[in-house]
């Protein structure tokens, strides 16, 4: 507030006596306020409606309504607004100033007037109205900023749910509790059928809580829903969302998480675990418990290069069940402040008498552990059961359409124009579709080598007629880059020709790359049949992309080369 | 507390300075409610009017005080006080008294 308003202050007088009032009009016009004089109670609150005035000097005693009653009445009108009233009085009996008290005085002034203490009382008194004032209007802002927090809220989570619905959750054989804002308390859970007929269930805890939690459980989300579906798998879904998380959250935010891949048809389990609590698997026929320990970091902690997917494996029998859950349960606490823990879980597991009712067991004795002290929402978990194929139910998700799915084929021709060859690098984008593939994107590293050698042969050997042999001697290699470049720029005519042939089932793969160029090509009969003489034509290689593919073969003059690249999606297993 | 003081100069001196041009107003202001009180106070003694009394005599005490005339102020409390108690039998000589300092602090003031 500045200065010049604490002189600016609407002070309403209000006094029967003339001489009093006339008085006191005098002293606080003399600091530069404003005066609203009243001659009673009535008048006074006249005024008071009127003016809305800072401060309020009410006599006690005056005709037709006094002091006190006009007090109240001001109060009321006043609301939340602080107005002072200072009570003018010479009335010195306790009984008296108590009745002041009583009906919303603030403090006192006494006759004969003196000046400098109402000059002091006004300045004191409109301070508390300003601080008053300000309290007010912030705590509406906090209100208002609740509400828009609530809004925010309400708006994300619908958000997220409709990315991270709820999938196959409701598959017959799952069970699974989480509390309706779990999002906000970091908590996620998404469960998909691949195309292999695997269920992949996914359960992360990231650290925080609030919307920052939440924000990481979007890309989470979205990225296992598009990648379940197409078929890749855990570990591809598992290194992708690690790469999102890592570039997305901020240093010291991460998620917990346990994913797993069970196949009811070949009854394989398959887990990765950063950083959750153990997870435990109850097999059907001896009722104990196999705990599944973490042994990764969570994701979003480690770049890609040193993320580690291996996973455990487990063969499964019918009716075998396997927990999983975020640390809320370990974590709960009682009202003496107890946690859980792991030894209380353990005992529900081996109390239970009746496999079926695991789950609500593990609920219920949490749950009256807690006790109504108070409430801990942050309870995630989630049971499957390995049941047939053909007994499993779920309305969102067909469980079993992927039984029939034989085949997928596709092919495509792809070629390099004799005016791009300066400017355009055709590998990232023949790569982007490939890793597309499921399946083929734990392979980028060997098919980027065997597109680029097979890319660069073609162009410079083929379309260039550059011969690989001048490379040999340091002078020779020179040479080579300078005639390389060269040739580029008066090249008038020529191509390199991509086709791929991909033909994916769910269980593996093989693709066939052609690549063919306008150069005249080579007698490749002889050359083949000496390795030597092979690898002084196109260098190192030819080899090694012979270690990579089924096979390496030159067509027509040898200015086309075929290879075959096949691969197994059990082969991680 | 007792005090012989009719009119207390200082008092006189400050209102003067914080009234400036309005002071005489105020003056004559004072003089002609006075009268009126003293009317009044008259009017409720003689209809046995201890409220009224007490009111009237509450007011006047207070402007007694802001004027600067504090013997007066003192009269009237003693008359406030009994009317509070309603003792209002023999307070006749208070009235008389009050009317009495009234003409001194009417003389005093004039001759300012």
């Amino acid at each position: 507030m500045a200065e010049a308003d604490k002189t600016g202050l609407k002070v309403l007088v209000a006094d029967d006596t003339d001489t009093d009032r006339m008085i006191l009009e005098s002293i606080v016009k003399k600091e530069g306020h404003r005066v609203i004089g009243a001659r009673d109670g009535l008048e006074a609150v006249e005024a008071y409606e009127r003016e809305r005035p800072d401060i309020v000097l009410l006599d006690a005693l005056m005709p037709k309504l006094d002091g006190f009653g006009a007090a109240r009445q001001i109060k009321a009108l006043a609301g939340e607004e602080l107005v002072p009233i200072i009570f003018l009085t010479s009335l010195t009996d306790t009984e008296s100033l108590v009745q002041c008290l009583d009906a919303g005085g603030d403090d006192f002034l006494s006759k004969p007037y003196n000046r400098f203490i109402l000059q002091a009382k006004i300045k004191a008194f409109y301070r508390m109205r300003e601080m008053h004032a300000t309290m007010l209007t912030q705590r509406d802002q906090i209100v208002l900023h609740n509400e828009h927090l609530l809004q925010e809220q309400t708006v994300a989570k619908q958000v997220f749910d409709n990315i991270a619905h709820t999938g196959c959750l409701d598959a017959s054989n799952v069970k699974h509790y989480l509390s309706p804002l779990a999002v906000f308390n970091g908590d996620v859970l998404v469960a998909a059928v691949s195309p292999s007929g695997s269920m992949m269930v996914l359960l992360g805890d990231f650290t925080g809580h609030g919307l920052p939690a939440a924000i990481g459980a979007m890309p989470l989300a979205t990225t296992f829903y598009g990648m379940a579906h197409k078929g890749f798998s855990l570990t591809d879904i598992l290194r992708e969302i690690n790469q999102k998380l890592k570039n997305i959250l901020p240093v010291g935010v991460f998620c917990c998480a346990t994913m797993v891949d069970i196949n009811f048809r070949t009854r394989r389990l398959k887990v990765w675990n950063g950083g959750l609590p153990d997870c435990f698997l109850r097999r059907s026929a001896s009722g104990t418990v196999e705990p599944i320990r973490s042994t990764h970091l969570p994701l979003g902690v480690l770049s890609n290069k040193d993320f580690k997917d291996d996973c455990k494996h487990f063969e499964l029998n019918l009716d075998d069940r396997l927990y999983m859950w975020s640390d809320g349960i370990h974590e709960a606490r009682n009202q003496a402040g107890e946690m859980f823990g792991e030894e209380r879980l353990e005992a529900v597991f081996a109390d239970n008498v009746q496999a079926d009712q695991l789950f609500e067991d593990i609920l219920n004795h949490v749950q009256s552990f807690v006790g109504e002290g108070e409430k801990d929402d942050d309870l995630s978990l989630v049971e499957v059961r390995v049941d047939t194929p053909e007994n499993i139910q779920s309305k969102g998700v067909d469980v079993n359409y992927v039984v029939d799915r034989g085949l997928l084929e596709w092919n495509l021709d792809f070629e390099v124009e004799q005016t791009s060859f300066r400017y355009l690098d055709p590998l990232p984008v023949l790569l982007n579709i490939l890793m597309e593939v499921p399946g083929l994107r734990q392979h980028s590293g060997s098919l980027y080598t065997i597109l680029s050698e097979l890319y660069s042969n073609a162009l410079e050997h083929g379309v260039l007629g550059l011969d690989s042999a001048m490379k040999e001697t340091p002078e020779g290699f020179g040479e080579y880059y300078k005639l390389r470049t060269q040739r580029l720029e008066e090249l008038k005519q020529g191509f390199v020709g991509f086709r791929f042939y991909l033909a994916t089932s769910p269980t593996g793969g093989r693709l066939t790359v052609q690549v063919r160029d306008s150069g005249p090509g080579f007698d490749h009969d002889a050359k083949m049949a000496n390795d030597h003489t092979l690898e002084g034509y196109s260098g190192r290689g030819i080899p090694l992309i012979k270690t990579m593919c089924e096979s390496v073969k030159y067509l027509g003059n040898g200015n086309e080369v075929e290879v075959v690249f096949v691969w197994d999606n059990d082969d991680d297993r | 507390m007792s005090t012989e003081i009719h009119i207390d100069k200082d008092t006189l001196m400050t209102l003067k300075e914080v009234m400036e041009e309005e002071f005489q107003l105020l003056i004559d202001t004072f003089l002609s409610d006075a009268e009126q009180r003293l009317a009044a106070l008259r009017d409720c003694l003689a209809r046995a009017d201890s409220t009224g009394l007490r009111a009237a005599a509450h007011s006047f005490k207070g402007s007694c005080s802001n004027i600067g005339a504090p013997l007066m102020a003192q009269l009237c409390a003693r008359v406030e006080d009994a009317a509070v108690a309603g003792e209002l039998d023999g307070l006749a000589p208070a009235l008389d008294a009050i009317e009495a300092e009234h003409k001194i602090v009417v003389a005093a003031l004039g001759e300012l």
